[in-house]
């Protein structure tokens, strides 16, 4: 409703267009430019066509990384989601009670990547570790560095705790929002808590939590640095997510063709899947 | 003198305000009388310079403003939900157009304090607007708009978020506190009296068409059709269809064997030059009474619905044929319902409107004994 | 529906209320009859909405009791008092139907789905809204859901109460009417026990059998709209209802003479009014009538609202209101007689009464 109309609004934007420019589409063009091109080094390139995209779609390598990549993002937005909206629920709307719990939760939120990583990795050890340690105790030889399902374990868990918060905090932001009326008037009408919860909370924050949940996905599924520092992708390739596989390619083996042509393959993929997402999640409200 | 010249705005495939054409002069209060999305808010936002219109021109002092950015006018605006700077105190929030205009701290004392006089906030000079009633917090939002001498000030719906007594007093003040800046106000409303407690201007808006615009009282008394005359009453205005044959009204779709006394009406003299035919004849709701406001009035029989009972007045709802009908009455009037009852027409002040909605021929009004 | 009982009711929303105004709530005990439609009026901070939330139960009165029926429901919550209210602002349930929203009161108390079907039909139908029944309610305008808020309000039949708080303040004047008088044609058949929360004075004055004027968070009078407007018993109902509200004139009071300046009223009774109380005289514009004789006037001002005419005016010194009709005739050499029936006299701003 607020729009006026006035073309120097554009050099305002300018300076963002610019750095969005050189941080993404350059960046984005240069790999799109190695991905159609084969090199030996010594900045020598010849033509590759699609012969790098028919590479990496025809390797088992890449479709398992993609299905742990899925896996993973699927178990950790199940997890999360209720999670966080249980939590956000259970907080306190008024008192002492609310800056307390918001700086509780604010917490892991500040955290770096590879700080989480070494945290999880050590809090796991069972010999020095507190969590390994009293597993060991009770019998449960805990090893994320042998046992792939544990790998998972501690991966998933590291997630969950880094950024369960963030969608406590969406969550919550969208619950406090809602008028008192809307509860009086559920008690009123004799609604269940369920009820309340299913016809008033659940509506009310459905933007909120669209965000969390698209930003949740997309973060999860380009998931990098927590697996690398603690697990390294292993034991074997268990834990080995797209990301972690596409450093090993570029970095590791150098081979940049192939790489780029994953990255632009990751990149549509993380996309569509969030278009996906985003067009199924707010098409209910075109419905009337 | 602000002037819309062919101003239109369409939105979303969507015409929100058809070509408008309006004058308004300095020192007049107009008053935008619609109901909710008539497009009143769009048309101040037009004017404002908020929005653009899609086609037309928008002169002030003849000069186009058409594409002049907002703050490069001197315009003000009033909203219905109170806006002020929470974390300043009233005198702050008073001074804040005028430091921003950058004016010397002895004329913005002297400002201040002339504009708290005239809206009575000299006691909470020096208080926070939230700690102030809601009457408090709109008059120092108003004075915030005076105070910067703007030449156009539009007030978009103000008084409605007010108690009903605070609105009654503020509605009395304001034509003066208007008067006296010189400016043209603009004022949106939803309610009939308000437009008329406030006097000056009325155009009348609906579905984005302004259908009539002048003196509020003579808009009021002499509507050009159908849809003035609606957006114009409260209560809601007494319509019915008949047919005009000669010296008589006759009810449009009468049953046999009805008593035909109670079902016409002679045609009164300030009606008598329209042509025989179907109209709508409509009178307000004081025009009708279990009394005869004059000797020779006309009868209907009404069937009654339910009786309010306002203290000084008494509303009686009433059924006439397909047609529902408000009925004021003075005191206490308390029918019992579903009772036929004979009640009088004040044929003096029908009015006629023809299938376009038209008005086929004014209401005389006599204004002799009006006073200044 | 019941019968309503506020016992020795108070209410302040800080801890140790010692003062009376660290009350919102001074003291309320009155009995409200099953089936009586009741407005409770007043400018914000009166106390109103604090009196209707003890009664739905959405808060607790810090002293007294609250009874339905004879039975004490002060510490029952808002489900178990069986009520009905309808807010300010709609509330709806956005991702449910129309008919859905209002049969969702029903479907929570396990009504039987062909009697919700059977009183939902007939909501829809009252409200205007069978047309819309399959839409989702978000899509609708303010006073459409506001129909709906109302309509949910209406829909169990077995309520105590049914609770309005400023239900009209969304709605456009037009659609006031309408509704309004559904309300009322309502209450008229089904004998609801209704308590309506408003600011204003037509809304209250309409709807109610019995208006309860309250200010600073004390009753000041209730009463049938007629009383209110012929016998206001405090100086701030005769201000707060009439539009304009009462003239209040000060004068000295000797027997039955009135004294302004100097012009003498005969009242007609001798009020009995005690020593260096403050007196005045109340008396309604619509009581003040103009003519050529009688007491001396002077006219400021005429507002033309349509269907009546205020006059502004200053008599003995002190500014009056007058309405008068339409067509009414204002003399230029304007004099001013009172109704004498429409004469009150207030000691210390309460009402002496005329017989005794």
């Amino acid at each position: 409703m607020n729009k006026t109309w006035n073309n120097k609004a554009w050099f305002l934007v300018l300076p963002a267009f610019i750095v969005v420019a050189f941080s993404a589409i350059i960046p984005l063009m240069t790999v799109v430019n190695y991905s159609v091109q084969d090199t030996f080094g010594n900045n020598e390139f010849f033509w590759a066509g699609t012969e790098w995209f028919k590479e990496i779609l025809d390797s088992d390598r890449f479709w398992s990384s993609l299905g742990r990549n899925l896996m993973f993002s699927f178990i950790i937005l199940v997890i999360e989601i209720p999670l966080g909206i249980f939590i956000a629920l259970n907080m306190p709307r008024r008192g002492i009670g609310v800056p307390i719990c918001l700086v509780t939760m604010a917490m892991p939120l500040l955290v770096p990547w590879n700080v989480v990583g070494t945290i999880w990795q050590l809090l796991c050890r069972s010999d020095i570790g507190l969590l390994g340690y009293a597993l060991a105790r009770i019998g449960i030889q805990f090893s994320y560095a042998s046992d792939p399902l544990h790998a998972w374990i501690t991966v998933v868990a590291m997630d969950v705790w880094h950024w369960t918060s963030l969608v406590v905090l969406l969550s919550y932001a969208g619950l406090v929002s809602i008028p008192d009326a809307y509860y009086q008037a559920a008690r009123i009408d004799g609604a269940s808590r369920l009820s309340v919860f299913r016809y008033i909370q659940l509506p009310k924050m459905k933007r909120v939590l669209l965000i969390a949940f698209l930003l949740r996905f997309m973060d999860s599924f380009m998931i990098y640095t927590e697996p690398f520092v603690a697990t390294g992708g292993g034991p074997g390739t268990s834990t080995t997510f797209l990301s972690i596989d596409l450093v090993k390619m570029a970095i590791g083996q150098f081979d940049l063709g192939p790489a780029a042509a994953m990255s632009l393959i990751y990149f549509l993929i993380i996309l569509l899947l969030s278009w996906i997402f985003y067009t199924v999640m707010t098409s209910s409200d075109a419905e009337t | 003198m602000l002037e819309l010249i062919n101003v239109t705005k369409v939105a979303g495939g969507q015409t929100h305000i058809h070509p408008t054409n309006l004058k308004l002069e300095r020192g007049t209060l107009n008053v935008l009388l619609g109901p909710t999305l008539s497009g009143k808010t769009t048309l101040l936002r037009l004017m404002a310079g908020l929005e653009k219109p899609t086609a037309g021109e928008v002169h002030f002092d003849g000069a186009d403003v058409t594409g002049m950015a907002v703050q490069k006018r001197k315009v003000a605006m009033v909203y219905q939900q109170f806006i002020n700077y929470p974390a300043m105190t009233v005198y702050e929030n008073i001074a804040s157009p005028l430091r921003v205009a950058g004016e010397s701290q002895d004329s913005i004392d002297r400002e201040v304090k002339k504009v708290a006089e005239l809206m009575r906030l000299t006691p909470y000079l020096d208080r926070q607007p939230l700690s102030l009633s809601g009457g408090q917090q709109q008059r120092t939002a108003l004075a915030r708009a005076i105070v910067k001498k703007a030449s156009l000030v539009l007030l978009d719906e103000p008084l409605a978020n007010l108690d009903y007594k605070l609105r009654e007093e503020l509605r009395a003040e304001l034509p003066k506190i208007f008067a006296a800046s010189g400016a043209i106000f603009v004022y949106a409303t939803t309610e009939p009296s308000e437009a008329l407690l406030l006097g000056g201007n009325t155009a009348t808006l609906h579905e984005g068409h302004i259908s009539q615009f002048g003196k509020t009282i003579s808009v009021y008394r002499n509507p050009v059709d159908l849809i003035s005359a609606r957006t114009f009453a409260d209560p809601p205005l007494n319509t019915m269809a008949f047919v005009k044959s000669g010296r008589e009204f006759k009810v449009a779709d009468s049953g046999p064997g009805e008593a035909s006394a109670h079902k016409s009406l002679p045609v009164p003299a300030h009606l008598s030059g329209i042509a025989d035919g179907p109209v709508t004849l409509a009178f307000q709701p004081h025009h009708i009474s279990l009394a005869a406001p004059f000797p020779s009035a006309p009868k209907l029989r009404v069937k009654t619905l339910i009786s309010e009972i306002a203290g000084s007045e008494s509303f009686v709802h009433v059924e006439f044929g397909p047609s529902r009908w408000v009925m004021i009455e003075h005191g206490v009037c308390d029918l019992e319902p579903d009772t036929d009852v004979e009640v009088y027409i004040d044929s003096r002040h029908l009015m006629a409107f023809g299938s376009d909605g038209k008005a086929l021929a004014a209401a005389p009004h006599d204004d002799s004994h009006r006073a200044g | 529906m019941a019968k309503i009982n506020l016992d020795h009711i108070r209410h302040a929303y800080g801890l140790r209320p010692t003062a009376p105004q660290d009350y919102a709530l001074r003291e309320v005990h009155h009995e409200w009859n099953d089936g009586g439609a009741y407005a409770l009026l007043g400018p914000s901070g009166c106390g109103k909405t604090t009196l209707l939330n003890i009664i739905s139960g959405l808060v607790r009165p810090s002293e007294g009791r609250i009874l339905f029926n004879d039975r004490d429901v002060t510490q029952l919550s808002t489900e178990e008092r069986n009520i009905a209210q309808v807010f300010q602002f709609p509330v709806i349930y956005d991702t449910m139907t129309v008919y859905d929203n209002l049969a969702f009161p029903l479907r929570n108390r396990k009504v039987p789905e062909a009697q919700v079907d059977k009183r939902v039909r007939e909501i829809l139908e009252m409200l205007d809204l069978s047309d819309r029944a399959g839409k989702k309610a978000r899509g609708l305008t303010a006073d459409q859901k506001q129909k709906i808020s109302l309509g949910r309000g209406l829909v169990r039949s077995d309520v105590n109460a049914i609770l309005f708080d400023e239900p009209l303040t969304v709605i456009d004047p037009h659609m006031k009417w309408v509704l309004r008088s559904q309300l009322k044609s309502l209450h008229r058949q089904f004998a609801y026990t209704m308590v309506y929360v408003t600011h204003d004075q037509t809304e209250a004055l309409t709807f109610a059998d019995k208006v309860v004027v309250m200010f600073e968070g004390q009753i000041v009078q209730i009463g049938t709209p007629a009383e209110l407007f012929e016998k206001p018993s405090h100086t701030f109902v005769g201000y707060f209802i009439g539009s304009p509200g009462m003239n209040v004139l000060s004068v000295d009071v000797q027997g039955s003479t009135a004294r302004i300046g100097d012009i003498s009223i005969d009242i007609g009774f001798a009020p009995k009014v005690g020593k260096g109380q403050k007196t005045e005289l109340g008396i309604r514009p619509e009581f003040m009538k103009l003519s050529r004789k009688g007491m001396p006037l002077q006219i400021n001002k005429v507002e033309d609202i349509g269907r009546q005419k205020i006059v502004r005016a200053t008599f003995a010194g002190q500014p009056v209101s007058i309405v008068v009709k339409e067509d009414g005739e204002i003399p230029t050499d304007a004099h001013v007689d009172f109704v004498n029936s429409g004469i009150n006299i207030y000691a210390d701003s309460w009402r002496v009464e005329r017989e005794g």
